[in-house]
């Protein structure tokens, strides 16, 4: 296609402005983390002299790094243990004809759409009885309810567009179903996968609600009830530089995994497969 | 190795369609067996039933003496190529190729043994570390044909493997997929759409059509002998020409020309009372420029040709025959026949078909005298569209 300058220019523009709107917030926190606990209040947008101290009172804390643990623990199990689950069920949903297949669906998406605050009281209540309250799959549960309808969605919309033809071949090829599933279809449905992982992790790792509600200790606090936690140096001095350096350090992860999992998100991945 | 048998089997949809309809058919060990018909006649439904992959409704199937009906398609021991090849496309063209041995856990070695001699035998050796998009469309089909013999199955089973490619490197495949089936000696099961396919490559042909097997035979017995008006407009091409006729006593009567019919071939129709309308069907072959045939008897006519296409060996000779299309009845074969031919030639009247010796001096828009080769006429009962001159042995039902 051919742009006039006109265009590219104005486009250059939008995009400009879309990305300074974007970025500003997180300028602003990279450069709270970096002032000085005395400077916090200087009114400059930019710090007037680096400093690490808060990001080494963070890591001073046990709270945190107990925190970050539990969340990349949390995060992790979650999303494996969901994908495995989303995979077999979106498989299933478009390889299968079976009876109430629209109403799984349709069911899993209204779990899905179900606002979170509705269930988290009972959820609450619920978990202290059982023994879940405070535990690390007292979160997973949760987490893989409210990102399974999304990562089946997902996963069902890639494996629709693998060739039938593909799993008559593994069978006829003698693959047992679980064979052609491992071996062909989700290799074949690794970008969807990856997708559908970065989805549910991003969920798991930024959740507030359930992690602030079912957790009380360092055992399975994660970093955004954590966070909330923090206090500043003496009664009388504002966390926020803690908080700004803490918040920065929860983002690194998420940003690692999303350049990793890009690179797998290549479309295109069934060319060849079958003619043309 | 092994017979291929199926004994009254039926494919019926759970909405009550029936793809298949209680054919039975023997397919010998070893023998190379096309089955072919027009798009939805149920050929690819009774291939997926041997490989499995379609349930088998009612009737048995048996490979190798035993019944499959409820078997799995991994337990059944034949390899199949697909239409679209259906290639892994995240595997090279080796792990592709190795996918049926290394499923079973076959031992390195004599995976690594095998594939390298399907490579070898398909000319592939050098593509082995390429992944499927990095190849042409002959060679996709290749790595297709080498997943299915690597592993020495009981049958091969093709459906329309060379519809994808372009004519030339089709016809260049044809030949290819002859030779190889020579060389294993394995049952194969073919599926066309292509009467040329299915004339040139096997041994035996099978049409099918709405679900029913209408002839099996030698491709020179279905050409020769067709039972029906279907078999004898699928076969051949260009096509039989079928144009409305009446007998009266031994005198075939055309729209343009009374034709006096041998004896036997009288005798072998039976009794067929003087006003019945009938369909004769004459190929394009038995009709020759009367020039060229010379003063030896048979009976000729006049026409104006329309278009003269030359083949160079040959002319194909267009032309048409003044009588109303509704006196050929309103055979449900036929108009089968016209819609896989692609819809029926405009304006009133029969275009008829004509191959012409090289030496022919017809011009087109010209009057030329034309021969028929009066031993070679079909005659059909436009009801039931049987052929009046073949015993109905082998037929349907």
């Amino acid at each position: 296609m051919h742009h006039t300058r006109k265009e590219v220019t104005l486009w250059s523009i939008a995009l400009a402005v879309v990305l300074v709107y974007c970025l500003i917030p997180v300028v602003w926190i990279i450069s709270l983390s970096l002032k000085k606990p005395e400077d916090i209040a200087d009114q400059k947008f930019l710090p007037s002299s680096i400093s690490l101290e808060n990001y080494e009172q963070v890591f001073s804390e046990g709270a945190f790094t107990a925190a970050l643990r539990n969340s990349i623990g949390i995060a992790l199990l979650a999303t494996i243990i969901s994908i495995v689950l989303a995979a077999m069920a979106a498989y299933a949903i478009t390889r299968l004809e079976f009876t109430g297949k629209a109403l799984i669906l349709s069911g899993a998406l209204a779990i899905a759409m179900f606002p979170p605050i509705s269930i988290v009281g009972s959820l609450f209540d619920m978990w202290r009885r059982i023994g879940l309250f405070d535990t690390w799959l007292g979160l997973i549960i949760p987490y893989m309810t409210f990102t399974l309808p999304l990562a089946i969605y997902t996963l069902s919309a890639f494996f629709r567009e693998i060739p039938w033809d593909l799993d008559k071949a593994a069978q006829v090829d003698r693959a047992t179903p679980w064979q052609a599933f491992t071996k062909v279809m989700v290799p074949l449905a690794a970008p969807g996968v990856f997708t559908a992982a970065i989805l549910v992790f991003i969920f798991a790792w930024n959740d507030f609600l359930f992690a602030i509600v079912l957790t009380s200790t360092d055992a399975s606090r994660t970093v955004p009830a954590a966070l909330a936690f923090f206090t500043g140096g003496s009664q009388f001095t504002d966390p926020t530089g803690a908080i700004a350096a803490a918040a920065v350090v929860v983002t690194i992860p998420i940003i690692i995994m999303v350049l990793v999992f890009q690179r797998r998100i290549v479309a295109g991945l069934t060319a060849g497969a079958v003619k043309g | 190795m092994a017979d291929i048998v199926f004994d009254n089997v039926t494919k019926r949809y759970p909405d009550g369609y029936e793809a298949v309809k209680g054919i039975n058919l023997e397919i010998a060990d070893g023998e190379f067996m096309i089955l072919v018909g027009p798009s939805g006649c149920g050929k690819s439904t009774a291939l997926n039933m041997i490989a499995g992959l379609e349930d088998i409704s009612e009737g048995e199937l048996r490979i190798g003496g035993e019944v499959v009906n409820d078997k799995a398609p991994r337990d059944r021991d034949i390899a199949m190529v697909f239409q679209s090849y259906a290639l892994y496309p995240h595997m090279t063209v080796r792990q592709n190729m190795a996918f049926p041995l290394t499923i079973v856990k076959t031992p390195k070695e004599e995976v690594t043994r095998r594939v390298e001699e399907a490579a070898e035998l398909l000319d592939l050796k050098q593509h082995l570390d390429r992944k499927p998009s990095q190849l042409s469309g002959g060679q996709r089909q290749r790595v297709a044909m080498g997943r299915a013999i690597v592993r020495d199955p009981k049958a091969f089973l093709m459906d329309e493997p060379l519809s994808n490619l372009d004519a030339k490197l089709r016809v260049q495949m044809r030949t290819s997929v002859a030779r190889l089936q020579d060389q294993l000696g394995t049952t194969m099961v073919y599926v066309t759409h292509d009467q040329t396919e299915a004339m040139t490559l096997g041994d035996r042909v099978a049409i099918m059509r709405a679900g029913e097997l209408q002839q099996v035979g030698t491709p020179m017995e279905l050409y020769n002998q067709p039972v029906n008006l279907f078999v004898a407009g699928f076969i051949g091409s260009p096509s039989m020409n079928f144009l409305p006729a009446t007998l009266e006593g031994d005198t075939l009567k055309l729209p343009m020309a009374d034709v006096q019919l041998p004896r036997e071939r009288r005798e072998a129709m039976g009794r067929i009372d003087e006003s019945k309308p009938l369909i004769a069907g004459i190929r394009p072959e038995d009709f020759e420029d009367a020039g060229v045939v010379g003063g030896n008897g048979g009976t000729t006519f006049k026409t104006r040709i329309d278009v003269l296409e030359a083949m160079g060996s040959e002319f194909y000779a267009h032309f048409t025959i003044d009588a109303a299309k509704e006196e050929l009845g309103s055979s449900e074969e036929l108009r089968e026949l016209q819609a896989d031919a692609g819809g029926d030639a405009p304006g009133g009247g029969f275009d008829v078909v004509a191959r012409l010796d090289q030496t022919s001096s017809a011009r087109p828009k010209q009057e030329s005298e034309i021969w028929i080769n009066t031993e070679k006429i079909q005659i059909f009962d436009p009801e039931s569209g049987r052929n009046l001159g073949v015993a109905a042995k082998s037929s349907k039902s």
